[in-house]
């Protein structure tokens, strides 16, 4: 199989008359090929030859509806469910001339950071066979990283396109809450979840959020004004950029991360940046919040999941019976989330904990505001490790849930976040570098993102 | 008199009457085959999201501004949890600590009913148990509802009974509700405690749930109200408890109780942004307010001096009002009340309505030119009858109608005179009666030329004939 392309190159080649369809082609033999179970399902659709995505192959996760198609969240519950409609972003990466592929692997409806926790197995990580690829997007990531797709769809709660992309050596967007339409994407956490692209190259997952950004009447939180586009940010120089630094929240990296992170600030500084101090006084708080509002919307969510109109139904004598013979069938880490959020919704603990995670909710947004003005993005690792081994995080959920403080404060407040692949010794494992935005300002990520290398 | 007083407040759900679901675009249609209007959104299909249906805001405001409401600039929806196999979501769409409209009030025969507050919700689907299946009908869920909570005002199944028909009215003039209670489209619930006289703090509620007519609501409640003064004079206490209505035992019997209270566990709905509800779009609302039921019978009654119960054929339906306004704003204002009784007596027994449709049996035109007859003296009031039902038979020039049925009024002196003095002579000895001085027989003799002439003599000028004839 020849070398895979850039998304940015293939169009370009479609444009000049090349096949459309012998990018899809490759990409679904590489997917079926694929040992790293970074798909759940594939099947190839066929590429348009025109449009800002002709001839593209793109993987979906596989909690994105693409109509006629299988659509798992890597759930029992939703094991034989095909979705009969697309989700928006997923109609408009077809509408610019896109393939599809398949659908990717994920933690069980975005619950978790390592693609461990999917009713059908764990995706690997690319390089490394004993480590987990990140999640929950990790099946997108790992597909990203192997080659098999030059770009893929992933959704993005707390760090789900983000920390895989880190853990991947892939870029990873996690879009303006609100820029991307969710309609068609299975809900987890609604006033955080986010439609992002990962891809190989800066500009190629600019121009991917370039085709599924802007404004869908059929979700009503989806952000109004017309999309600008960001792609051109790849060419903008990071010259008098001001990179804010939360110094007081890096502590928890290992040496490894730092060195990366300071080699990724030291590249910026050398193109003309400038790396100023901020501080975030709310942000450790993050995990505590994130702990709530996310569990508290995945317990509403998921309460569709009854066995009453689709997927999995396990018969019961009467109707509450089936509802909890098949909720039964929910992983482990479902459960667990589902039985937080409804304890925080619950009379007597709403305002405690619901009410009080609202409150630290808009402090981290307004320190965000305070930081910005003293700076154009804030800067940290992606996450404090790199890939951690599988198991690792088995026996103990709160270590697993602390692994995201990088990632919970940008979702939490509604803001653009990127991670890019930073600057790795040889043999290294890859390690991300997250730049944060005020609302809308995805093109400044790009300025400073495209000036990192994708780990090969 | 009982020792005690009953207390009552009402919660109506009125679908709104847009047609269309509240949070997709499917429509929302009574008699439609089951499951036939339903899409991902109100089947709740994973990744749909809600989208509210902006028109029904506006309706809602409409019904709440005809009901004294303040609007709240920025209200909000809210998730209802629980599991059911109607409620597609697991959770139902509603409006929970801010609702949109809120402090209404209703004044009920010079009595205020104070409105606590109108929200807005999506209907659940509808169940039905078919032996040992429970079929769902998803065409109904996300219909989009109106409930209308009051404060524990009412005193009466009687007062229950007026505030709701009251409210019915309100809503179907302004458009809000086609009020249809058999289609379930105004469905009420009653919360019936009772209390020693005196006594101002509240007793154990019982929910009384889905009673759908007027007359069981007002017996359902008297019911209840009997049953509660017996446990308690019984020396028993009263349970917090939900009851339905045996129309068919005339007896409350419980659904749930306390035990199975649930936890709803409302928390925002983070699909749906804040309702925003400017001050422009109050003001577009209020302007679109048509005349008012109470307003409407209170001028009615003025204009044509009727009492209210007189007049409340002409307010019970929108459409009937806006043909009387039509009608009266036609024809001289001498013949207002000679029409309104037309109205009342001919047309409205042919009204048909079907919710906020109501089909008149005739058109405005054509029935204010009779009238007009009428008025001259072209035909009278029997003959005018006739007229009418050829009109309601589809003719559409009355005058026409008179003139090829020959209904026209004899006004030609001679052939009066003519027939007077034949009606006299046929019979002489009440002739005799009449110049004895017994005038009263002058009635008779009317009557007889009247029914020679198939009555369409005019009595004024028989009268005068025979008078002469008779001399």
């Amino acid at each position: 199989m020849s070398e895979l392309a850039s998304a940015v190159d293939l169009v370009a080649a479609v444009h000049a008359g090349q096949d459309a369809d012998a990018a899809a082609r490759e990409a679904e033999a590489r997917a079926e090929a694929d040992d790293r179970n970074a798909f759940l399902h594939v099947g190839r659709t066929p590429a348009g030859s025109t449009g800002p995505l002709a001839g593209v192959p793109v993987a979906l996760k596989d909690n994105l509806c693409q109509r006629d198609t299988p659509t798992t969240c890597a759930s029992k519950l939703l094991e034989d469910w095909v979705a009969p409609y697309d989700a928006t972003a997923v109609a408009r990466v077809r509408a610019a001339g896109a393939a599809l592929v398949g659908k990717t692997n994920m933690d069980e409806f975005g619950m978790g950071s390592s693609t461990e926790h999917s009713a059908f197995g764990p995706a690997l990580h690319p390089r490394d066979d004993e480590r987990v690829p990140g999640g929950s997007s990790g099946g997108s990531a790992c597909a990203v990283a192997r080659g098999v797709v030059p770009v893929a769809l992933g959704t993005d709660t707390g760090g789900s396109v983000r920390q895989p992309a880190a853990f991947c050596g892939v870029f990873g967007l996690k879009p303006t809450y609100g820029a991307v339409s969710r309609y068609g994407l299975v809900a987890f956490g609604s006033s955080l979840d986010v439609v992002g692209p990962l891809a190989r190259t800066a500009r190629d997952a600019a121009r991917v959020f370039d085709v599924i950004a802007g404004h869908d009447p059929r979700d009503a939180t989806s952000l109004r004004a017309p999309h600008a586009l960001t792609e051109p940010g790849c060419d903008d120089s990071p010259r008098g950029l001001r990179v804010g630094v939360p110094e007081a929240l890096l502590e928890g990296a290992t040496d490894e991360v730092r060195a990366a992170f300071d080699a990724a600030l030291a590249r910026l500084r050398a193109e003309g940046a400038e790396v100023v101090p901020v501080d975030l006084p709310h942000a450790k708080l993050s995990v505590s919040v994130y702990y709530v509002l996310a569990t508290a919307e995945a317990s509403s969510n998921l309460a569709r999941f009854d066995g009453g109109r689709y997927g999995l139904r396990v018969a019961g004598r009467d109707p509450g019976a089936m509802v909890r013979a098949t909720r039964a069938h929910f992983g482990a880490e479902v459960k667990r989330r589902i039985l937080l959020g409804t304890f925080a919704l619950s009379a007597g603990y709403h305002d405690r904990y619901y009410g009080q995670a609202q409150r630290v909710r808009r402090a981290i947004a307004r320190d965000y505001a305070a930081a910005f003005s003293d700076c154009d993005v804030v800067a940290t690792p992606t996450a404090p490790t790199v890939a951690f081994r599988r198991g690792e995080h088995a026996d103990d959920p709160l270590a697993m849930y602390l692994a995201d403080l990088y990632t919970l404060p940008a979702s939490l407040a509604g803001l653009p976040a990127l991670s890019a692949p930073a600057p790795v010794a040889s043999g290294g494992l890859p390690v991300g570098v997250q730049f944060v935005a005020p609302a809308r300002q995805e093109r400044t990520l790009f300025a400073l993102g495209a000036r990192f290398e994708a780990a090969s | 008199m009982s020792d005690f007083e009953t207390v009552i407040g009402l919660e109506v759900h009125a679908q709104i009457a847009t047609g269309r679901k509240l949070f997709c675009r499917c429509r929302a249609i009574f008699d439609a085959p089951p499951n036939e209007h339903v899409c991902p959104v109100c089947l709740g299909l994973p990744g749909a999201l809600p989208v509210v249906d902006q028109a029904a805001v506006d309706l809602a405001l409409r019904a709440g501004l005809a009901l004294g409401c303040a609007v709240r600039a920025r209200s909000v929806f809210a998730r209802k949890s629980y599991f059911y196999p109607d409620l597609a979501k697991g959770y139902q769409i509603t409006q929970y600590e801010r609702p949109v409209l809120e402090h209404g009030e209703l004044v009920i025969d010079a009595r205020t009913v104070r409105i606590q507050r109108i929200h807005l919700e999506e209907d659940a689907a509808k169940s039905s148990h078919v032996g040992a299946e429970t079929r769902v009908d998803y065409g109904r869920a996300g219909s989009p509802l109106m409930e209308i909570v009051t404060h524990p005002d009412l005193r009466s199944g009687a007062e229950a009974e007026a505030y709701l028909r009251e409210l019915r009215a309100v809503l179907l003039h302004v458009g809000a509700c086609d009020g249809n209670l058999e289609q379930g489209s105004f469905r009420c619930d009653a919360n019936v405690s009772i209390r020693r006289r005196g006594d101002t703090t509240l007793g154990a509620r019982v929910e009384l749930k889905n009673i759908n007519s007027f007359r069981f609501v007002r017996q359902a409640i008297e019911h209840e109200a009997a049953r509660q003064r017996a446990v308690v004079s019984a020396g028993g206490t009263i349970d917090q408890e939900t009851r339905g209505w045996d129309e068919g035992a005339q007896t409350t019997f419980v659904m749930r109780s306390k035990e199975d209270a649930h936890d709803y566990r409302y928390f925002p709905d983070p699909d749906l942004p804040v309702l925003r509800c400017s001050e422009a779009r109050v003001e577009a609302a209020r302007a679109a307010l048509p005349e008012l039921p109470a307003a409407l019978r209170a001028r009615l009654m003025a204009e044509l001096d009727l009492d209210a119960r007189q007049v409340e054929p002409l307010v019970a339906h929108p459409g009937v009002a806006r043909f009387v306004d039509e009608v009266l704003a036609a024809v001289p204002e001498g013949e207002r009340q000679r029409v309104a009784r037309f109205v009342l007596n001919e047309v409205c027994p042919k009204v048909e309505t079907e919710g906020l449709r109501a089909t008149l049996p005739v058109p405005v035109q054509p029935f204010v030119e009779l009238m007009g007859l009428l008025a001259e003296g072209k035909v009278h009031a029997t003959a005018a009858k006739e007229v009418f039902s050829f009109l309601v038979a589809g003719e559409r020039d009355p005058g026409a109608v008179v003139e090829r049925e020959g209904l026209g009024q004899i006004a030609d002196a001679e052939g009066i005179a003519a027939l007077a003095r034949e009606a006299v002579a046929a019979h002489p000895a009440q002739a005799e009666q009449y110049r004895d001085g017994k005038t009263k027989v002058l009635g008779f003799f009317v009557g007889q030329v009247m029914k020679a002439s198939q009555g369409r003599a005019n009595p004024q000028a028989v009268r005068e004939a025979l008078i002469e004839a008779l001399a």
